[in-house]
């Protein structure tokens, strides 16, 4: 199951089987071995990646489901999962899920048309100005982000003031940071980045001989789109989305600052529950909730696996 | 050969050391032994003898090094405490994490058990003093000034004993709004009032947050086991439009985001007062809530001796004051000022509970049933608008 996300597993495991198809002589020898082989070199060249993985992902995933099924003395128990399915546990799991989903297609849809502005720019230092840039903002995010957005677009914040004065205060036209789709707004700072950062090299995996090719035979530029460029992209920007939608997922520091509480989110209730100043010895149902986020995100990597196969039939 | 001359050794140490045992216990006079009095069995120093207190300072200072974890240094003065318990012993103060939780304190004790780089000491929200004593991580030790510490502010068996503590207070910028001095003027304000209310973190994981929530709620018909009016008053406020929902603090005073901050009273003055001048903190006049801190020794302190020694210096007349200087406080204060022992300067200081007001301390069973009622509606009842 978990295997399908690596191309790599499966490369190894499809010549397998389509080698062992057709029976002849030469099957059962030769290849077999050399195959062997290639396998155990291979096997061994990962190791210290298989290594990190497994202590580095495998065993706290482990760690996750265990605590998740006990009470904090150490029995089995279901309680911990039946509380995070109700009530705001699972307003929290709803909000999350329903963040990501517009942090994945919005700053997917705008990112896409960025990179591809950027791409087909004439001018090189603009390139590298926003892909740099990019690099950087996707990974600006947390307090500092939040303070950036409080001094700037808050009630009292500097571009709110100056908006003001010339009668376009956004808070009058019911913008408010603090809320749900504030806490949105802030995130497109990092998601529409990142999005740009990876789609720009599918996009340069483009080739403008298929555009001439189409050309050549009459295609408009609208039949060109619609018959090659989206169709070759989907995977890729679909797979990216994911990407964004695992990257919201996760994001924690940011809504924390921005509103207090105010909006149940997952991240925030495990942080509640096991750093916090409160909630003593409920540290396993933050587990739980742990264990619920670990199952959404499996199926959001699994679904990229898949996308990410048709895309890199393409990109090759 | 030579194992054998180890094992020898071995039984020989052993035997001797069960010896001390027998002699400690018989409390003996034998001075030299003092070097191998097991200080973490230690539950109190007595007036002489090898538990004695020029006997902890000793093995205090051969030790050489204490451990303490999540103590910010302009939290309730404990920089000065720290720097002043250095230069009194000699001994050096290994500060972990200083902005960390209650809750990564409980963890670090257990995480940490066994490595020398272990938290000796903690100093955390009562339930969780609880929490870690009912795990076996607490060492029982009574200070010397025991008897002067209030018997509801501390287990009866010295597992854990209450610092120091403050009240819920309003800060409020009196440069920019006309200051509020109770819940009420706050909820009566509309948005044009120009208030902009704000916690110093969320309640749903921050202890002095929540004491702000269980203080609206006694300041609206609820008390401290009825928080849900509370909810109700922070959900009123925000549709009011005068509540911020950030974590207020001083920056986000100081750009005009939140001008009105509800947080605890000592923290208010280390953490915001400094940096904006015109910074004036008030106990409600319709809830003056307050709660207490907990210290609590590890059973697994690396330094056992400095543990009980920097428990001793805190609990001291010099300790005591020094969290006065912080604008905490100190939990035998009652007890100080009877016997003219408080510093008059420091003391001045601290905002003044107003008159007739009924003081109030939650109980742990009460901060952990608020806690419940807060989490379960915090983001439905508050967040809703």
């Amino acid at each position: 199951m978990n295997s399908s996300i690596f191309d790599g597993d499966m490369a190894v495991g499809g010549a397998g089987a389509s080698a062992s198809a057709p029976p002849t002589a030469e099957v059962f020898t030769r290849p077999k071995r050399r195959g062997l082989r290639r396998i155990g070199f291979s096997t061994l060249a990962m190791a210290p990646f298989i290594i990190f993985t497994f202590f580095g992902l495998g065993v706290p995933v482990l760690a996750v489901i265990d605590h998740a099924f006990r009470t904090e003395k150490g029995k089995l128990t279901t309680a911990n999962l039946r509380l995070v399915s109700h009530g705001v546990y699972r307003l929290g799991f709803e909000n999350s899920i329903k963040l990501s989903l517009i942090e994945s297609i919005l700053p997917g849809i705008l990112g896409v048309f960025l990179a591809y502005a950027i791409l087909t720019s004439s001018s090189g230092w603009l390139r590298r100005l926003v892909t740099t840039a990019s690099g950087v903002l996707a990974n600006f995010g947390g307090i500092n982000l939040t303070f950036m957005f409080i001094a700037s677009l808050g009630s009292t914040g500097v571009l709110t003031v100056w908006l003001k004065s010339v009668h376009l205060d956004p808070w009058n036209f019911g913008f408010n940071l603090y809320t749900f789709y504030g806490v949105a707004f802030v995130y497109m700072y990092f998601q529409i980045p990142l999005m740009v950062l990876v789609i720009t090299p599918a996009l340069g995996g483009l080739r403008t001989s298929w555009r001439e090719a189409a050309q050549n035979m009459g295609a408009s530029n609208w039949q060109y789109w619609r018959h090659v460029g989206v169709p070759v992209l989907l995977p890729s920007i679909l797979g990216a989305m994911l990407l964004l939608f695992g990257s919201a997922f996760a994001a924690y520091a940011t809504a924390q600052s921005l509103t207090g509480g105010i909006i149940a989110l997952s991240p925030i209730q495990i942080g509640n529950l096991m750093n916090g100043n409160v909630l003593s010895g409920q540290v396993n149902v933050g587990y739980a909730i742990g264990l619920g986020m670990l199952v959404v995100l499996t199926v959001t990597m699994v679904l990229y696996g898949l996308v990410r196969r048709r895309a890199s039939k393409w990109l090759q | 050969m030579a194992f054998q001359k180890l094992k020898v050794a071995l039984v020989a140490a052993a035997t001797m050391s069960s010896v001390v045992g027998v002699a400690i216990s018989a409390s003996s006079n034998a001075a030299s032994a003092s070097t191998t009095v097991n200080w973490a069995k230690v539950t109190h120093v007595t007036k002489s003898g090898p538990t004695s207190m020029t006997a902890l300072v000793k093995a205090a200072k051969k030790e050489g090094k204490l451990n303490v974890i999540a103590l910010p240094p302009n939290w309730a003065n404990y920089g000065q405490l720290i720097s002043g318990f250095q230069a009194k012993y000699g001994i050096k103060v290994n500060s972990e994490n200083p902005n960390g939780s209650s809750a990564q304190e409980v963890t670090a004790l257990t995480t940490d058990k066994g490595r020398s780089i272990a938290p000796d000491v903690i100093d955390v929200g009562t339930s969780y003093a609880l929490t870690a004593k009912s795990s076996g991580l607490l060492a029982p030790y009574k200070v010397s000034t025991w008897s002067e510490i209030p018997a509801a502010l501390k287990d009866a068996n010295g597992y854990w004993f209450d610092d120091y503590g403050g009240y819920v207070a309003i800060g409020c910028n009196s440069a920019t709004v006309k200051c509020p001095t109770s819940f009420a003027q706050m909820l009566a304000a509309k948005s044009s009032s120009g208030y902009k209310i704000g916690l110093n973190d969320s309640p749903l994981n921050s202890n002095s947050a929540l004491a702000g929530v269980i203080a609206a709620a006694v300041a609206n018909h609820g008390s401290l086991s009825n928080v849900a009016p509370g909810v109700r008053y922070f959900a009123k406020l925000n549709s009011n439009g005068t509540f911020v929902p950030i974590i207020a603090n001083a920056s986000t005073v100081q750009s005009g985001a939140t001008n009105i901050v509800i947080w605890w009273d000592y923290l208010q003055a280390s953490g915001i007062s400094p940096s904006v001048k015109t910074w004036k903190v008030v106990v409600p006049s319709d809830a003056a809530v307050g709660e207490y801190y907990s210290q609590a020794i590890s059973s697994s302190a690396p330094n056992p001796a400095a543990a009980r020694l920097w428990e001793e210096y805190l609990y001291s007349v010099t300790g005591q004051n020094l969290w006065l200087k912080g604008e905490a406080r100190p939990v035998e204060l009652a007890y100080m000022q009877a016997h003219n022992q408080t510093n008059a300067a420091w003391l001045a200081k601290l905002p003044a509970i107003p008159a007739g007001a009924n003081t109030m301390f939650p109980t742990t069973a009460e901060i952990a049933a608020a806690a419940t009622v807060v989490t379960n509606s915090w983001a439905t009842k508050v967040g809703a608008g």
